[in-house]
């Protein structure tokens, strides 16, 4: 005799029945193994959005902050900046910002809320180093522009409005973490406006 | 031998606190699910534990969540150091210091309920009396000798202990046989209790937060279980009727 | 289309590995006893709690941190901060303790039943080492929370290493690595812990269950399913197929392939543990203070005593009898000998007949007064000593291990029942 099982109907019913019902059981009993790695409180505590004091920036200035463990850079860029920003189309991978790597209320030639102050995540595009700064010495970079951001490792080019230049590595502008004015002289960084 | 398991199970706990049991503790009738008793709970003990006693494991954050207290409620009532609202509920409190203080440094409180015991925590903090020969003039029938001053003095006032001697083998006992209220606190000796039981229901809750969530969860997870034990039934049933 | 590409798969794989063959071998053909009852359960029981402790445990290390300084803190951070960090503490803890109870049903199933007789000494073998690892198992774990508990209790049994002659001393200083239980003691408790011991035990495992399957299982009529070939009528024989290994040379009787019928069976007593497994996780994981002890919910304090310290209960039989003896020394013997003379079973019990069914009244006696001083002692090791309660664990004690010295005597011309030709059911 063979050790097949009478196939009734009654026994196809109730071991199909019974797999599926144990599948869920068990399908359910992972979901605790695989939450358990999601942020635990701890993380999210220290990856709160940070308030920032910018009203001692002076023009020019960058101030760098830590939001989430990366650096975040806050720019009081000058008219002069902001006139340069307006002419770059043309050396620019993305100028007009069509990449999702802004809030919506940073869609505009200087990605950010006000015109002056400039913040962006000090992270690049290419491979995650993070740029220096140079206020007055890009033209070494870029003929012609006086400031813009460089990375060290791979030789990536961003202007004062994070966006990637041609013919660099990096493939994204930088990205614009939400954020928004608390008061005139208080960014918050880490949440959009009326966000919880 | 199902029945010896639950036996075992039950039987043993009984024992022990028979063998321990030679301070009456009041039963605290807290309630969890009550979030205004533990918003009371919680505001107490900001004002009156946590300057000494810190819940060093638990977070500010949870805590307004949990007991439904909003972030800026929170911030501005109940937390009193520098903390933000996501940081654990330490105190500033010098460890070294404290103890050189009050003879022990203050213990952190988060888990005391899971300590001592809810009936515990409920009867020491009724349980301080006048005691000139303390350093804090007070003495505590539950805990004698403890460290600690009474902290909630201006809502209970200090109780006086009444004693009563007995003679044992021609040794003269004195035991406390009641506190009586010496009628200085804000509260009566109703609010009081009140009071104190909502400052222990959030003890407990801080014990173990999700000990609710636990106890829904647990229903839907037996629910299923049953039902699952129901369909595995029929399931043996149907396949051993090969063999029999 | 899919079968043929399914079948296809099964033929590749079943031509490099014998996939199909071990299958047949060990579970689609393989003869189990048909008359097997609840006491049965516990081994697939034990199986299912491994796997639990093991992925549990697993999960637990990615947050836990196994330092003097943050083991404490990090559990609480699992408790609270972790997301369903709470459910997988519960399930590990709980665990420990189900371990346990299956673990002890189990081994008294194998008692009654005679399951440690010949040919079955080295299943029994096996599983005692199982047991003794999982002690060192439960032991090791039980200092990571770094609680009062642990750190005391880890105290005491540590020291009971002091006991031992000349080296006694120089040995406690080696295994705690410091003058006291410290960070070193914890990190190499957690290194065996989660490492060493756990493979030690999957190997244990395995070898219990070649073992097993080697010479087949026991049943409660203690008689065995493969007869002489040729011995037993055509129309006798199981109605199943069983694999060549276990039909060319033998006629098997009352047998049933242990899958799909005890497959079925397990998984219906899996569903009806997991409802008492989950009553404990989810309503009581405390276990009335006997799984989680309420003053391991203090941090170790070396200079602090918690004014009654009592081993988890699953110890507290052994513990009892260390503390029933008034002497450091002697103590220590009966404790360690408590567990080594069970190892000696198979050859203390000289009897041919393996089931209680048909043994002696001195023999169900003998079971049951062992029984009943066990649970005593377990009582016993629990609460805080009395000179009463102390003399009651002396009489325990003795009744532990007379039941060893009369089963050796009376087991040599027992007057037995006459055995069955056929399983029965009872």
């Amino acid at each position: 005799m063979s050790n097949a099982p009478v196939n009734s109907g009654r026994r196809k019913f109730l071991t199909l029945t019974t797999a599926v019902v144990g599948g869920v059981g068990a399908a359910v009993v992972a979901v605790p193994f695989v939450k358990s790695w999601s942020p635990s409180e701890k993380a999210k505590a220290a990856g709160a959005p940070v308030t920032v004091d910018i009203s001692k920036i002076k023009p020019g200035q960058l101030i760098r902050v830590e939001w989430r463990g990366k650096p975040v850079w806050i720019v009081s860029r000058t008219q002069k900046i902001l006139d340069e920003l307006a002419t770059l189309n043309d050396q620019l991978r993305d100028p007009n910002s069509q990449e999702p790597q802004q809030p919506e209320y940073a869609l505009n030639t200087g990605r950010s809320l006000k015109p002056d102050i400039f913040v962006a995540v000090g992270i690049c595009t290419h491979l995650g180093c993070s740029p220096t700064y140079l206020p007055d010495s890009f033209s070494e970079q870029v003929e012609g522009v006086e400031s813009g951001f460089f990375c060290p490792c791979h030789g990536s080019k961003f202007d004062l409005a994070g966006r990637v230049f041609q013919n660099v590595p990096a493939p994204l502008n930088l990205v614009i973490p939400p954020h928004y004015y608390v008061s005139d002289t208080t960014i918050l960084i880490g949440l959009d406006k009326g966000d919880a | 031998m199902k029945k010896l398991m639950i036996a075992l199970i039950t039987f043993l706990p009984a024992v022990v606190f028979a063998s321990t049991g030679n301070i009456h503790l009041d039963k605290a009738r807290y309630d969890l699910s009550d979030k205004v008793s533990l918003q009371r709970g919680a505001k107490l003990f900001s004002n009156y534990c946590l300057a000494c006693h810190s819940t060093g494991y638990q977070r500010y954050q949870r805590v307004a969540t949990d007991l439904e207290i909003p972030d800026e409620l929170m911030k501005d009532n109940l937390i009193f150091t520098d903390s933000k609202i996501g940081d654990l509920m330490i105190n500033s409190m010098d460890k070294k210091e404290s103890a050189k203080w009050f003879g022990n440094a203050p213990p952190d409180l988060t888990l005391e309920a899971r300590l001592r015991g809810a009936d515990w925590i409920y009867t020491y903090l009724r349980s301080f009396y006048k005691d000139e020969t303390r350093p804090f003039s007070v003495n505590n029938v539950v805990f004698p000798d403890v460290a600690m001053p009474h902290v909630l003095e201006e809502l209970q006032g200090i109780p006086t202990a009444i004693f009563e001697t007995t003679m044992i083998d021609g040794v003269e006992h004195k035991t406390i046989i009641a506190l009586k209220s010496n009628g200085q606190g804000e509260m009566s000796s109703d609010e009081y209790d009140n009071a104190v039981l909502d400052l222990v229901n959030f003890l407990v809750y801080a014990g173990e937060p999700n000990k609710l969530e636990r106890q829904s969860l647990g229903v839907w997870v037996i629910a299923f279980l049953i039902i699952l034990f129901i369909l595995s039934y029929l399931l043996k049933k149907e396949y051993w009727r090969d063999v029999h | 289309m899919l079968k043929k590409l399914l079948l296809g798969t099964v033929d590749w794989i079943d031509a490099r590995i014998p996939m199909t063959e071990t299958w047949n071998k060990h579970l689609a053909q393989y003869p189990t006893p048909v008359n097997f009852n609840f006491w049965y359960f516990f081994g697939s029981l034990a199986m299912l709690i491994l796997v639990n402790q093991i992925l549990t445990g697993i999960w637990l290390t990615m947050h836990y941190n196994p330092s003097a300084e943050g083991a404490f803190a990090s559990i609480e951070y699992i408790m609270r901060d972790v997301p369903y960090g709470w459910l997988l503490r519960y399930m590990h803890s709980t665990g420990a303790s189900a371990f346990f109870v299956v673990i002890y049903l189990h081994m008294f199933r194998g008692l009654i039943y005679g399951s440690y007789q010949k040919p079955r000494e080295l299943i029994w073998i096996f599983g005692m080492f199982i047991f003794l690892a999982l002690m060192a198992e439960a032991f090791m774990g039980y200092l990571l929370p770094w609680g009062q508990m642990s750190f005391w209790g880890a105290q005491v049994i540590i020291s009971l290493f002091g006991a031992i002659p000349i080296v006694g001393d120089d040995l406690t200083l080696w295994i705690r690595g410091d003058y006291v239980i410290s960070g070193a003691t914890l990190n190499r408790f957690f290194a065996l812990h989660v490492i060493a011991i756990p493979l030690a035990l999957v190997v244990l495992v395995f070898l219990h269950i070649v073992a097993l399957h080697e010479v087949g299982s026991n049943n409660p009529d203690g008689i065995e399913i493969k007869r002489k070939k040729g011995s037993i009528a055509e129309h006798e024989k199981s109605k199943f197929t069983f694999h060549k290994q276990y039909s060319a040379k033998k006629d098997i009787i009352d047998a049933i392939p242990f899958h799909p019928y005890f497959t079925v069976k397990d998984i219906m007593g899996v569903a009806g543990f997991l409802i008492f497994f989950c009553a404990v996780i989810f309503f009581m994981p405390e276990g009335g203070g006997y799984f989680l002890e309420a003053p391991n919910f203090e941090p170790a304090n070396g200079l602090k005593t918690p004014t009654h310290i009592a081993p988890v209960w699953y110890y507290t039989p052994f513990y009892a009898i260390l503390r029933a003896i008034p002497d450091k020394l002697i103590g220590v013997a009966f404790f360690g000998g408590s567990i080594v003379i069970l190892f000696f079973l198979p050859w203390l019990d000289r009897c041919k007949v393996k089931s209680i069914r048909y043994r002696s009244w001195k023999h169900k006696l003998n079971i049951a007064q062992f029984t009943i001083c066990f649970i005593v002692l377990g009582v016993l090791g629990a609460l805080p000593t009395t000179p009463l309660l102390t003399k009651i664990a002396q009489v325990g004690t003795i009744g532990y291990f007379s039941f060893f010295i009369a089963l050796w005597i009376y087991s040599k011309n027992e007057k037995t029942k006459p055995l069955p030709t056929r399983l029965t059911f009872k």
